[in-house]
């Protein structure tokens, strides 16, 4: 029986601490939108109301990585700008998941040259992939209901364990002169 | 011709005898030696029967070895008030690589210039800010240390592994870098 049902039923539970952060967790998941390209289209109308991932508790598409608990990463990462997802990822608070959207972010997509990371798994660790060229919004809300899923089942981590580290610099990019 | 482009070829030969005009589908090019590309550049903009006041793009090609000169540089100018295009092109030496920066006369031509030297490694002399554009300022072979430029028809189109780093994998909770 879930919590819903039994708070309806006797007006208190008793359960673990587990449990109910899992429930808390589990209805508000917040993603941050790192719309890198093409794909960030898909991800506005996931939340727009004809999709209406409200429905689902994660309309509230967070700005900045310290409020958020997904990173959604919707775009071709380059090489350049994968220091930059790693680093919104490291400002996130845990626990923390990670969806890649879209071929591109998944596998590099049509972009297999020299400047694209092919696959953001190589720096990242992601918990649900989402195929397509972009992909459905509906499949953005599937994504959401797996980390919904993930939170509920197995997979528990431990809250608030980076809180206060410093964040990671920029790598070095050279000296000014070239000539 | 036209009256436009012959003015266009007036002042292309006032400032050389050594040019050559290809004209396809109504599109003249013109490719002039790289000594006198400022000079004409002035001129073609400031001569008001010409006025070709906007540098719409400015690129590279490769031609590694079809050409005696490996590189070609090519100007895209268009006139506002006469609607009129004209292509320039130069070509460089693949053992100077230098050529005349353009970026005085037309303010636009600094940003291309930076992307037509990071991706084929043309250096612009005169150029203000002459630093790499889109791929990272140290971005070199790492075995042998020579800059790499990406659009050379040379370059493996994966390109060379360990050139860009990748930030390190998270191990555990809590790592950051
Ligand atoms: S997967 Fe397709 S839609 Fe998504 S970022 Fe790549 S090219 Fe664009």
């Amino acid at each position: 029986m879930g919590l819903d049902e039994q708070l309806q039923k006797d007006g208190f539970i008793t359960t673990s601490i587990d449990a109910v952060i899992k429930w808390a967790q589990n209805s508000s998941v917040w993603p941050f939108p790192l719309g890198i390209s093409c794909c960030a289209i898909e991800m506005m109308a996931a939340a727009s109301p004809r999709f209406d991932l409200a429905r689902f508790g994660s309309e509230v598409f967070r700005m900045t990585p310290r409020q958020s608990d997904v990173l959604l990463v919707a775009g071709t990462v380059t090489y350049k700008m994968a220091w930059v997802v790693r680093k919104i990822y490291d400002q996130m608070p845990d626990p923390k998941w990670v969806i890649s959207m879209g071929a591109c972010a998944s596998t590099g997509g049509m972009f297999r040259s020299y400047s694209v990371v092919q696959s953001i798994d190589k720096f990242l660790p992601v918990d649900v992939y989402i195929s397509g060229c972009p992909p459905r919004p509906e499949s953005v809300i599937k994504a959401i209901m797996m980390i919904q899923d993930k939170i509920k089942s197995k997979e528990y981590k431990p809250a608030l364990v980076n809180f206060g580290k410093d964040v990671s610099p920029m790598p070095h990019q050279g000296s000014n002169s070239v000539m | 011709m036209e009256q436009y482009f012959e003015n266009i070829h007036s002042v292309i030969k006032l400032n050389t005898e050594n040019y050559e005009i290809v004209k396809h589908r109504n599109q003249i090019t013109y490719t002039i030696p790289k000594d006198n590309l400022l000079d004409i550049c002035f001129e073609l903009k400031e001569n008001p029967e010409i006025a070709l006041d906007m540098c719409v793009d400015i690129t590279a090609i490769d031609w590694l070895d079809k050409k005696h000169n490996r590189f070609e540089v090519v100007y895209f100018l268009y006139s506002m008030n006469h609607n009129k295009r004209l292509r320039l092109k130069v070509q460089i030496s693949e053992s100077s690589l230098l050529c005349p920066s353009v970026s005085e006369v037309w303010g636009s031509a600094n940003w291309y210039e930076r992307e037509t030297f990071d991706m084929y490694g043309i250096k612009f002399e005169g150029h203000p800010n002459l630093r790499r554009f889109y791929m990272p300022e140290d971005y070199c072979d790492p075995e042998t240390g020579e800059p790499l430029y990406p659009l050379r028809k040379d370059f493996p189109l994966m390109g060379i592994p360990d050139s860009m780093p990748l930030p390190p994998y998270p191990e555990k909770f809590g790592d950051v870098i």
